[in-house]
């Protein structure tokens, strides 16, 4: 199926530096399990965004292996602490090999 | 970690071709993971035996909607370079595959906290295990009632 993917990311506007901030990040994709089946009967192979990763201005700070079980258009919130403005890169990994990317400005003073 | 991404990128068509050779190999599995299946899981991604504390995980009683249940998982800890938590596991023991997320952590988060929209196809329980950078292994569980099954089908 065709998919229209869409990451989202919501960080505050500015935060001070040593401040712990909440990082939500969504991206539209339909998590299919591989458990649902169609009209037919036939099993639905199973696609899913299997890892999200968070770089801080290159370095990793984030990495989460995700199952089926995390919901469609999934959505995980973790925190970071500021230390410089810059930039934060999300890669989210399909299950044939895409990995879609979304960068976000942050802006720390 | 850009280096693996691009060679991804490079055998994208490989593994298109592999990803359906798997799934069309993908048997129908059992209906519901047990507890021992979700237990068996997180001997697999942890050594040793957790204890229970430190971690809170915050889930609705009640989930209306099995496809969409909002979780929180919180761990005590300063997050600092000494002691901080290194990952957290969880599991599901109603879904058919136990294995929810994994997620990495370090002193850069600051804060031992994530939040994760889940599935569950049925009621049972959701277990929560944080590794300390110690080693230490702690644990929280909270049953969560479903009324309607996530996992489609």
């Amino acid at each position: 199926m065709a998919q229209d993917v869409k990451p989202r990311i919501r960080i505050p506007a500015q935060v001070k530096p040593g401040e712990v901030f909440e990082v939500k990040a969504l991206v539209t994709h339909d998590m299919e399990s591989g458990q649902r089946r169609d009209a037919a009967g036939a099993l639905v192979p199973r696609r899913i965004i299997n890892r999200l990763t968070c770089a801080y201005n290159g370095r990793p700070v984030f990495d989460a292996a995700l199952e089926p079980a995390v919901a469609a258009n999934p959505y995980v919130a973790f925190f970071l602490k500021a230390t410089e403005s810059g930039f934060l890169d999300f890669a989210w990994t399909d299950d044939d090999g895409t990995v879609y990317r979304a960068r976000q400005a942050i802006k720390v003073g | 970690m850009a280096h693996s991404f691009d060679r991804r990128r490079l055998v994208l068509g490989a593994s298109v071709l592999s990803a359906a050779a798997l799934a069309s190999l993908v048997l129908p599995r059992a209906a519901s993971a047990t507890p021992q299946a979700a237990a068996e899981l997180l001997q697999k991604l942890v050594k040793g035996a957790p204890r229970q504390g430190r971690v809170v995980l915050q889930a609705p009683d009640i989930a209306d909607n099995g496809s969409s249940v909002p979780l929180t998982i919180t761990v005590e800890s300063p997050m600092t370079a000494a002691d901080h938590v290194k990952a957290i596991h969880v599991v599901a023991d109603g879904n058919p595959n136990p294995g929810v997320i994994s997620v990495r952590l370090g002193p850069h988060n600051g804060k031992a906290e994530v939040s994760v929209r889940i599935r569950l196809a049925a009621s049972g329980k959701v277990i929560a295990v944080a590794e300390m950078a110690d080693g230490g292994l702690w644990t929280a569980s909270r049953e969560v009632a479903v009324t309607v099954g996530g996992c489609g089908g």
